[in-house]
């Protein structure tokens, strides 16, 4: 029996744990560190062997006893293990903590063995890795069942069967593949959960047969060498010699529970809430790292040194007490926690994330202060950020033509959203109506938080379809009409090719598209032909519901499209009620009609659109097309581009497919959602204000981009030698022309400096630093080159020509 | 789609180069000079600097095709621009020359000049008439995928001729490996070749006796068929984008002469004034 009270017992070794105990150690602070296992953090040391290790967020300062950056798993755990020795902290190992209980503020830890640890004050940092979800099929028990893997290059010539689709899954199965025979088990029909580039290469590894897959399969049983799967075509057997599982770890709820602690719903994903100190419902147990919703390392370490000065009762600033005070140094000077509180007062969509969730929200986020009339964005902008209204309000002119017709928002409102959704360029002009104070989120933390937290997504949603039906569908229509509409609306998504609706299906819904884009087609004489491209904000399906007959052609998805699906019933009440709106919708139903009528002549133009759209155009914004019956092949273009682009074209004209005139040389086409920006690790790739789509000197050259792109217009490349200017070539035939590269010089190779020069993704930037435009239609002597939008160029009218 | 560069901006290069030949001769008309007129004359001097700034303007077209991601103009306008004030230049240069010409260095330079515009004309007409030409030839193929289809076609030619006779399959074997696209410029801008090794080994084919292989010899022959027709298309494509460059080869040197015989021209000109 232990005769010491603690003032603190630290549960867990973590990388959370392990530096409240440093900082414990380090104040002299008695302590003790249970951990279950005989080595600290074991989370990390049972990463595979030899993986990087990242230390997101990079913006946030490391505030811990313990050093840590990123690095190679062993550098890291070497470190920890002699930097706490160095401390002196009290560690505990193989000391597993069955129960914990409270008696007269006093916590009894009772462990595996039968000992008990007496504490005032408990941290649990046990995050959820210990607790890692098991397979409950029979025989899951047997030994060929592991839940880890140590280290891929210990088997050879196995056949192992992964179970679990999500990044550790993939990464256990591509590593092991290398000298395996590997077969990955989706529950799903996709690999929906995994990050981009995990997802590259495992269809790449499915793809080239380097890996079996088993899509909407179950495991059922596991026999001596052998899992049981259910298929999609009944069961089956699939001898191995090894399973490894990796479904995910959830909180230890049960021992959570015991302990006291309160877990605010029954869904299996659910942590304990926390104080912002960090205390749980029991007074005196505190929460820190992944099993408090902070899964991430340095946020762990930071909260284990904090925890540890809030037992002691000091009060302390949070790490990013600074980087927040800097970010509304322009409000006046007002404390931190006050402008936190007025933020999760004033302003709904936030209100309901927890306070250290908030802090990371601003502290990404930029704090405007808007003098009255001031602008905040123009339409046609390309900028993509959310904005939430602090103090003020804000008026948004949505209508082109006519700038004094306004919606104006108050305090506590959002605007921008459609940025979340769509890549496309601002459809309003915002305004400060007041002076204001103005919080811009960015994209990504915005869809972060949309994914994480479930009462953003939903307030979001709701309050966009409404936006959006108000915008694209029944302008003017205030919102109490249209309260009914929206309700029953819901939000549809659509993969490319698929087909939203069928050419004579019974149905009345409409559909508006609030991302991608459609292509509309019927079915004349045995042919598809394709009658229109319906780009996003703008409806489809109205025929049919006008008509009263079934669908008169079929629509499919060119590009993952996003719709808002609208009942029949609903629209029809909106539109008795609403003669104005009736009136427009039947006009626009005649035009399309009519132009139907004209396109079912001119199949060629159709084709031109389903070409275009094959070819992916349709994502994109602003697509380089040439007009075969100008070009005469000089490839003055691809000059051009390569003269104003460090001696590197980033353009390939004659390769890329060619219909009717028009060729699409292999060129970026600036995607409305770029696949490229899906899976930078140093984010280097970014949307310019005009919409182009650029990577900056960030760029580590990892290559992800290059994968990433479906079209191949990004490669990999390093600066070519400098060359002689223009006049020495053109008079005295000095070095390589123009679009041309250096040549290797033998004779000066020695004298060079060596080494391999550090490769880096090159790409179209459509040429944002050079005044006047793109250097590749500039540099056209025919006018054959042009750019366009694909909106534009697919109108009909224009294909008319 | 887009227009080309004839009717690039609307006409614009056009009118002003009529407007400029238009000018020039109606001066040309009206002035009565005590001589025949000739460039001597003030409107002579006047046409004659007028000429001379037009020609230094269409070789600058030389550096500023070259010239990348710089300038309010496109490269586009600039050649508009270059095709109707070349062809003004033909008209602004003879009336300077008051239809005077000899045995000396100033219709030297006119001559030269005229093999540039004329070469330039060639030029314009193949711009403008060889895209759809090419595109129409292609059919959609890239050169890439012709060579690759060609390269098919090898192999199973190759393939098939393996079980025939020798003399056969040593015909097929060279039609294979000999089959040129391209060459010399000559070769190039010929467009097809007579001694090409595919089409010989297919008259062999097609002449030689059958020795109950009949089957076999229909599929060789249809892949030959095949094959021709493709190079067919392919040399074409060369001769094509040969010819689109061919020009040149007269346009630029003399419009490099011309500008020394233009300087000479100058000297000469001051030089016994």
């Amino acid at each position: 029996m232990s005769s010491e009270t603690f003032r603190v017992a630290i549960v867990g070794s973590g990388p959370g744990g392990l530096s409240a105990a440093a900082h414990a150690a380090k104040l002299g602070v008695s302590h003790v560190l249970l951990e279950r296992a005989d080595h600290l953090s074991d989370t990390i040391y049972k990463y595979q062997r030899g993986k990087f290790v990242m230390s997101t967020p990079d913006i946030l300062p490391l505030r811990s006893d313990v050093t840590f950056g990123a690095g190679k798993r062993e550098g890291i755990l070497a470190n920890w293990d002699s930097q706490i020795e160095e401390l002196k902290t009290n560690v505990r190992f193989n000391a597993e903590v069955v129960a914990i209980e409270k008696s007269q503020a006093i916590f009894k830890l009772r462990l595996a063995d039968g000992s008990v640890v007496e504490a005032e004050n408990v941290v649990l940092a046990i995050g959820l890795q210990g607790n890692l979800n098991k397979l409950s099929c029979p025989g899951s028990d047997l030994p060929i069942v592991q839940y880890q893997l140590d280290d891929p290059e210990q088997y050879e010539a196995e056949t192992i069967v992964v179970i679990g689709a999500g990044d550790a899954g993939v990464e256990n199965a591509v590593a092991l593949a290398k000298q395996n025979s590997v077969i990955i088990i989706n529950r799903e029909s996709e690999f929906a959960r995994v990050k981009q580039g995990n997802l590259t290469l495992i269809l790449n590894a499915i793809e080239k047969a380097d890996i079996q897959c088993y899509y909407n399969a179950e495991p059922v049983r596991v026999e001596a060498k052998a899992i049981i799967l259910t298929t999609a075509e009944g069961e089956a057997r699939v001898p191995c010699d090894r399973i490894i599982a990796r479904i995910g770890a959830a909180a230890p709820r049960k021992f959570v529970e015991s302990c006291g602690i309160i877990f605010p719903n029954a869904e299996r994903t659910s942590l304990p809430e926390v104080s912002s100190t960090y205390e749980s419902n029991v007074p005196g147990l505190y929460i820190i790292g992944a099993l408090g919703g902070y899964p991430l390392i340095k946020q762990a370490m930071n909260q284990g040194f904090e925890v540890i000065e809030y037992i002691l009762g000091n009060k302390l600033e949070p790490a990013d007490e600074p980087l927040l005070q800097k970010k509304f140094a322009g409000l006046g000077g007002a404390d931190v926690d006050a402008i936190i509180t007025e933020v999760r007062t004033a302003i709904p969509v936030f209100g309901n994330l927890n306070p250290l969730l908030l802090r990371e929200t601003l502290l990404e986020s930029d704090v405007h202060v808007i003098k009255k009339d001031g602008v905040v964005f123009k339409r046609n902008d390309y900028t993509s950020s959310f904005f939430t209204i602090m103090r003020g309000r804000v008026d948004i002119q949505f209508n082109a033509l006519d700038p004094t017709q306004v919606i104006t928002l108050p305090t506590g409102s959002f605007f921008g959203e459609m940025g979340l959704i769509s890549g496309r360029r601002r459809s309003a002009t915002a305004l400060a109506a007041t002076d204001c104070v103005l919080l811009e989120t960015p994209r990504r933390t915005m869809l972060k938080l949309i994914k994480s937290v479930d009462s953003v997504r939903r307030t979001l949603d709701q309050t966009a379809i409404m936006r959006q039906v108000q915008t694209h569908l029944a302008p003017g229509v205030s919102v109490a009409d249209l309260q009914a509409l929206v309700n029953t609306a819901e939000l549809k998504r659509f993969k490319p090719g698929d087909v939203i609706f069928n050419q004579g299906d019974k149905g009345e819904d409409m559909h508006l598209i609030r991302a991608g884009s459609c292509t509309v087609s019927m079915r004349v004489g045995g042919r598809d032909i394709v009658l229109s491209y319906v780009p996003s904000g703008n409806y489809v399906g109205e025929m049919a519901l006008l008509s009263d007959a079934p669908r008169s052609a079929t629509v499919k998805a060119a590009h993952a499209t996003e719709t808002i699906q609208i009942q029949g019933d609903a629209f029809r009440a909106l539109l008795n009620s609403q003669p104005s709106l009736k009136e427009k919708v039947e006009t626009k139903f005649r035009q399309r009609i009519m132009q139907n009528e004209q396109m079912q002549r001119r199949p060629e133009a159709g084709g031109i659109i389903q070409f275009l759209i094959e070819q992916g155009v349709g994502e994109g914004t602003d697509v380089l097309l040439i007009d075969e019956s100008l070009c005469v092949h000089c490839d003055n273009c691809e000059k051009a581009c390569a003269e104003t682009h460090e001696g590197i074209s980033r353009l390939n004209r004659e390769a890329g497919p060619s219909f009717a005139r028009i060729h699409v040389p292999t060129s970026c086409r600036h995607c409305e959602h770029p696949h490229c920006m899906a899976d930078c690790p140093p984010n280097a790739i970014h949307r310019a204000p005009d919409g182009e789509v650029f990577i900056d000197d960030s760029c580590i050259g990892c290559g992800n981009c290059e994968r990433n792109c479906p079209y191949g217009v990004i490669q990999m490349a390093s600066p070519p030698d400098a060359k002689f200017n223009l006049f020495s070539w053109l008079l005295f035939g000095k070095g390589p022309g123009p679009g041309d590269e250096m040549a290797f010089d033998e004779a000066n190779y020695a004298n060079q400096p060596h080494g391999e020069k550090q490769k880096r993704a090159v790409k179209c930037d459509m040429c944002k630093d050079i005044a006047g435009g793109a250097a590749c239609v500039r540099a056209c002597p025919t006018g054959a080159a042009m750019r366009v939008s694909p909106e534009e160029f697919m109108s009909v009218a224009l294909l008319g020509q | 789609m887009r227009q080309s560069i004839l009717v690039h901006r609307n006409h614009f290069f056009l009118k002003i180069a009529l407007l400029v030949s238009i000018l020039a001769i109606v001066a040309y008309v009206w002035h009565q000079p005590f001589e025949r007129p000739n460039g001597g004359t003030w409107l002579g001097y006047t046409l004659g600097v007028a000429a001379g700034g037009i020609m230094i303007w269409l070789s600058w077209f030389g550096v500023r095709k070259r010239q990348y991601g710089i300038g309010i103009l496109n490269l586009e306008d600039w050649l508009s621009g270059h095709v109707y004030l070349g062809l003004t230049l033909a008209v602004v240069a003879t009336l300077h020359a008051g239809f005077q010409f000899g045995t000396n260095i100033h219709t030297a330079l006119y001559i030269l000049m005229m093999i540039v515009i004329i070469s330039g004309l060639l030029g314009l007409y193949f711009y403008i008439r060889f895209p759809l030409l090419l595109t129409e030839n292609r059919r959609g193929m890239t050169t890439e995928i012709m060579v690759q289809q060609i390269a098919d076609l090898d192999r199973e030619l190759r393939q098939l001729a393996m079980n025939l006779d020798d003399a056969t399959n040593a015909v097929v074997l060279k039609a294979t490996q000999e089959t040129i696209v391209g060459g010399s410029v000559v070769q190039q801008l010929r467009g097809y070749d007579s001694s090409c090794a595919t089409a010989m080994a297919r008259l062999f084919v097609e002449r030689s006796e059958s020795n109950g292989e009949d089957a076999r010899r229909r599929q060789l022959l249809t892949r030959m068929v095949r094959k021709e027709e493709l190079l067919k298309r392919m040399r074409r494509d060369v001769q094509l984008r040969c010819l689109l460059k061919f020009w040149l080869v007269f346009h630029v040197p003399f419009s490099i002469a011309s500008l020394v015989a233009l300087l000479v021209h100058v000297v000469t000109v001051f030089y016994y004034w």
